[in-house]
């Protein structure tokens, strides 16, 4: 059994990995990097289309370019890789170091020792188990990141005629995937009264190709015994399905992008503690889990919609392992809340006097739009905002000298004149 | 050549009667029209090994129940397949339940069933403290459990192909005549098989084979189930299989932890026409939902993976019709095989096998016979030493495929190797694709594998064959037009 000795263990070499590492690496610490895929990327690698790296590369790239750069600087900054390798077990000895169980096909099982952990596993698709849609059982039924890998990776087409179920940035992009493979795409169906995912993705990959939208629609009933054969599809009236306007749509293929949940299994069998709002790990203003050593970022600790906001919270949470590393001690933590309009906050606590990046999912959508943090009765900062979405994060930094001990609460609210 | 027996349908009934068979010098087939073992009702059920209490004994279902049961240990041993006996509470919310109770109580020790014990509203929750605490009391039948069942079927085929069996899939009778001293079956594709003695074992349809076979005119009565699979992660698996007081129709819906770990809620019991409808409903699973949180604490529709149905096949009678055909010669009916047909089906092959002695086919005890199928290794239930010992003889054996289940390659190779071709095959075999994310990572892996290692290209492999296709074909194949 072959054995080695880190300073830090990095799960996942998606963009949240690569960067940790890049960061961890440069400045002089021993980093892995481990991945059950045979190579570095995440999700990236199957997302063959450009928008990515705007922000961080000031470029626009493809997510394989992406990837590329990430992978590249990771390497560079001295970053080692263990690739085709799954991490199935995190153990924690009485001194506080971790010990890592990896299986792969190259080496069968490996342990490795490290002195801190960056949970970066990204996030899976939720699927229809998951939503329960109602009918029979044939194929052709994908979630749209699996159509995607398919398409993208293995040159396979999932069928003719699709439907797509649930507005998410996949299913966006891969409506028009299916578009230029060749396929019929029948519509986007969405049960919200909003589509979910970003303004971007509606114009370039809906509007562009005809494809139509069902807003406040439901798939009500999957039909077709061996292989798909259509969906029953009925508007929603006060969230129930109205059946008497209900239609079919002939399709042999139906993907679903129903949203993404993080893949924290690991996380919870290290003993790190989730946070209700996000799903992901709850974390201090060090990116630090409940479980002293162990960080994280990137998809499995918040879904993110941009890339570049992966990469940008890794790279921030890398300097904090730096830190602790080198023996700083764990944040001080005074806890923060989400009010109205916000699904979640994270961190979910902030360090008096530290300087901090938030992040909030809102749940409205406003053209124009107050964000306020509110301590012990008062506002300590507010900044206003434009074009709020469900579908993108908001991401701010609130100076250091305005946190101080008490617990904060952010709220948004709706400022537009009509 | 002419086989001694061919049974007709390899659900549990089927393949139990061709594993009790397999011990004796016979020529056996096993003759099955979809694309695997085990793909009828026998893959859609509660997994229950029931306790032998539901049935008064003037029944052969709870003769056969009870009998069964008791043979569920030995056959795990010997064959490997998940299995737990776990227990089974009866649970009841009111005192009117509570009299039903005692009267199944008092049933259950009328057939013999031992170890049943009356309990208080306390010792209710001591044994389950995830009862919703207005439990008033109930009953306690240790001898009940839980059964992987598709597991449990590809077991007892393997056991009886290992043995000597024949077994064909897609293999749809049509017809049967009998020649005088054989039948001469006829399967949809042409194909003819010619045995002396014919089982007609067909789950749902053995109505329509024993008319294709000139035997008894009957109706099977498809009865719906609908269950719902809940995350390992639920807060709401019990410890043991959690019934309420049954109905006249069904046993109610249930709370089950799977021999897997999982959780199971259902089934519902309603009759349809279709024998292929098999639909879920979003109104049956609010239902189940709703009856099974007032039972059980911590159930939650976000922990719901996927769903499925199964149709029980019933006969007016609601009793099992196991017999000598009356007007079609050397031929035994299995029919009306609804619950506990999963709990009996050990004690239906031994019954099977005993008419057919009475008819006339000679027994005689084989000098060698396999009883113990080698031990499967699961790289979940290994240890990290032991994988790598694995690993030195299959490096496949450290390369995980299945993520949520953490099936390794070596696991899928096996599948296929077997003769599991099918991705459901594949899935009901080693678990790869049953996870909370129900392939999504894994399926483009999945299909990979069972490509290469059938020579079937990936374009034609199917989820449970016939036109199942899981894709339509490759890059290239449709024209662009924008
Ligand atoms: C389909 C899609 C389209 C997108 N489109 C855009 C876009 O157009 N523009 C944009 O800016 N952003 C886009 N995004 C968002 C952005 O690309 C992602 O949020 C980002 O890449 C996520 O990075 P990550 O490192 O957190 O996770 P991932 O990329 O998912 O990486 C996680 C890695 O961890 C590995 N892993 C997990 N568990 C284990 C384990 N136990 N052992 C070993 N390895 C493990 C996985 O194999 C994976 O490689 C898109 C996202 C998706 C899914
Ligand atoms: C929802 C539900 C829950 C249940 N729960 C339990 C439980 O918890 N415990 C329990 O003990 N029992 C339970 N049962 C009952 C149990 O599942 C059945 O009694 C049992 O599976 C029946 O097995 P079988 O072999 O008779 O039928 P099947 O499994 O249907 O097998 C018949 C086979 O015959 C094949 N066949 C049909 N026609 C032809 C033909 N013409 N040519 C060739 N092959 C043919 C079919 O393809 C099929 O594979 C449940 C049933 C349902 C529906």
């Amino acid at each position: 059994m072959k054995e080695e000795k880190v300073d830090v263990a990095v799960i996942g070499a998606g963009a949240a990995g690569l960067a940790a590492a890049t960061v961890i690496a440069a400045a002089g610490r021993k980093a892995l990097v481990i991945d059950r895929e045979d190579f570095p990327g995440g999700i990236l690698r199957q997302c063959i289309h450009s928008g990515f790296g705007l922000k961080y590369y000031h470029e626009e790239l493809t997510g394989p370019e992406y990837a590329e750069r990430a992978t590249i600087a990771a390497q560079k900054a001295g970053a080692s890789f263990a690739l085709g390798c799954t991490v199935t077990d995190i153990q924690i000895d009485m001194m506080g170091e971790f010990t890592l169980v990896l299986l792969s096909a190259a080496d069968g099982v490996r342990k490795v020792h490290a002195d801190a952990i960056v949970l970066a596993m990204g996030c899976r698709e939720r699927n229809r188990g998951n939503i329960a849609t109602p009918g029979t059982r044939p194929a052709g039924v994908f979630t749209a990141g699996s159509a995607q890998k398919l398409l993208n990776l293995e040159g396979c087409l999932p069928g003719k005629t699709a439907v797509i179920v649930g507005s998410g940035d996949i299913g966006l992009i891969m409506a028009r995937r299916l578009k230029w493979s060749g396929m019929e795409v029948k519509g986007v169906v969405e049960i919200m009264p909003h589509p979910s995912g970003l303004a971007r993705n509606i114009a370039q990959c809906l509007e562009d190709f005809g494809i139509p939208l069902w807003l406040e629609h439901s798939v009500t009933r999957i039909i077709g015994r061996d292989r798909v054969e259509g969906v029953e599809v009925a508007p929603l009236n006060h969230g129930e399905p109205d059946m008497s306007r209900s239609f079919t749509l002939e399709c042999d293929t139906l993907l679903y992008s129903v949203g993404l949940i993080p893949e924290t299994e690991l996380a919870q069998q290290a003993g790190v503690l989730l946070d209700r709002d996000t799903g992901g790990p709850l974390v201090d203003a060090n990116y630090e889990t409940s479980v002293s050593g162990i960080f994280s970022a990137g998809n499995v600790l918040h879904v993110h919609d941009l890339v570049d906001f992966v990469s940008e919270e890794a790279t921030r949470m890398a300097h904090c392992v730096l830190a602790r590393l080198d023996g700083a001690p764990s944040a001080e933590k005074v806890g923060n809340e989400v009010g109205s309009n916000l699904k979640y906050v994270v961190p979910a606590f902030h360090t008096p006097g530290a300087t901090t990046n938030f992040s909030f999912r809102p749940l409205i959508i406003a053209d124009e739009a107050l964000l306020r943090a509110e301590s012990e009765g008062k506002t300590i900062w507010e900044k206003k905002l434009r074009f709020v979405r469900p579908a993108e994060m908001i991401s701010v930094t609130l100076p250091g000298e305005l946190l101080g001990h008490a617990p904060i609460t952010f709220h948004l609210q709706d400022t537009a004149t009509r | 050549m002419i086989y001694d027996v061919a049974i007709i349908g390899a659900g549990v009934s089927g393949a139990a009667t061709a594993w009790q068979l397999s011990r004796y010098e016979l020529k056996t087939i096993l003759l099955e029209k979809a694309a695997d073992v085990g793909f009828g009702v026998s893959k859609a059920n509660s997994g229950i090994v029931h306790g032998g209490f539901h049935h008064p004994v003037s029944s052969l279902k709870a003769r056969l129940e009870i009998r069964g049961n008791l043979m569920f240990e030995k056959l795990h041993h010997e064959l490997g397949f998940p299995f737990k006996r776990c227990g089974i509470l009866v649970a009841a919310f009111s005192e009117e339940e509570m009299s039903q109770v005692r009267k199944l109580y008092n049933q259950g020790i009328a057939n013999g069933v031992t170890n049943l014990e009356m309990c208080s509203h306390e010792r209710m929750l001591a044994l389950e403290p995830k009862l919703n605490s207005e439990v008033v009391g109930g009953f306690y039948c240790p001898g009940g459990g839980t059964v992987e069942p598709y597991r449990y079927v590809f077991s007892l085929v393997e056991f009886a192909v290992r043995n000597g069996t024949e077994l064909l899939c897609n293999w749809h009778l049509t017809k049967g005549e009998y020649l005088g001293d054989h039948w001469r079956l006829t399967a949809a594709d042409g194909g003819i098989v010619e045995a002396r003695y014919v089982v007609n074992a067909a789950g749902l349809f053995a109505d329509e084979v024993s008319r294709s076979c000139g035997g008894e005119e009957f109706r099977i009565h498809p009865r719906k189930g609908e269950e719902y699979l809940l995350d390992r992660s639920s807060k709401g698996c019990p410890s043991h299989v959690i019934f309420p007081v049954p109905t006249k129709h069904s046993k109610g819906v249930l709370v089950i932890p799977t021999s897997e770990g999982t959780t199971m809620i259902g089934p519902t019991a309603d009759p349809v026409d279709d024998k292929l409808d098999t639909e879920t409903t979003s109104a049956h699973l609010r239902r189940i939902l709703d009856q099974v949180r007032s039972m059980v604490n911590g159930i939650s529709h976000r922990d719901l993976i996927t769903s499925f149905a199964g149709l029980r096949p019933v006969l007016d009678t609601e009793d099992f019709y196991i017999a000598p055909s009356q007007k079609a010669p050397a031929f035994i009916q299995v029919a009306g095989i609804q619950s506990p047909g999963l709990t009996a089906s050990p004690a239906i092959g031994e019954y099977v096998k005993d008419l057919l002695k009475g008819e006339g086919l000679r027994l005689m005890e084989k000098l060698h016979i396999e009883y113990e199928l080698s031990p499967r290794h699961e790289a979940r239930h290994e240890t990290i030493e032991n994988l790598d010992k694995l690993h030195d003889e299959d490096p496949a054996w450290t390369h995980i495929i299945c993520r949520c289940e953490k099936i390794s390659e070596a696991e899928i190779v096996e599948a296929v190797r077997k003769g599991h071709t099918t991705v459901d095959g594949v899935k009901f075999y080693t678990r790869a694709g049953m996870g909370r994310c129900q392939g999504g990572f894994c399926s483009a892996k999945i299909l990979k594998i069972i490509s290469r290692e059938s020579g079937i290209p990936m374009q034609e492999l199917t989820k449970r064959g016939g036109s199942s296709r899981i894709l339509y074909g490759t890059l290239g194949d449709l024209e662009v037009r924008l």
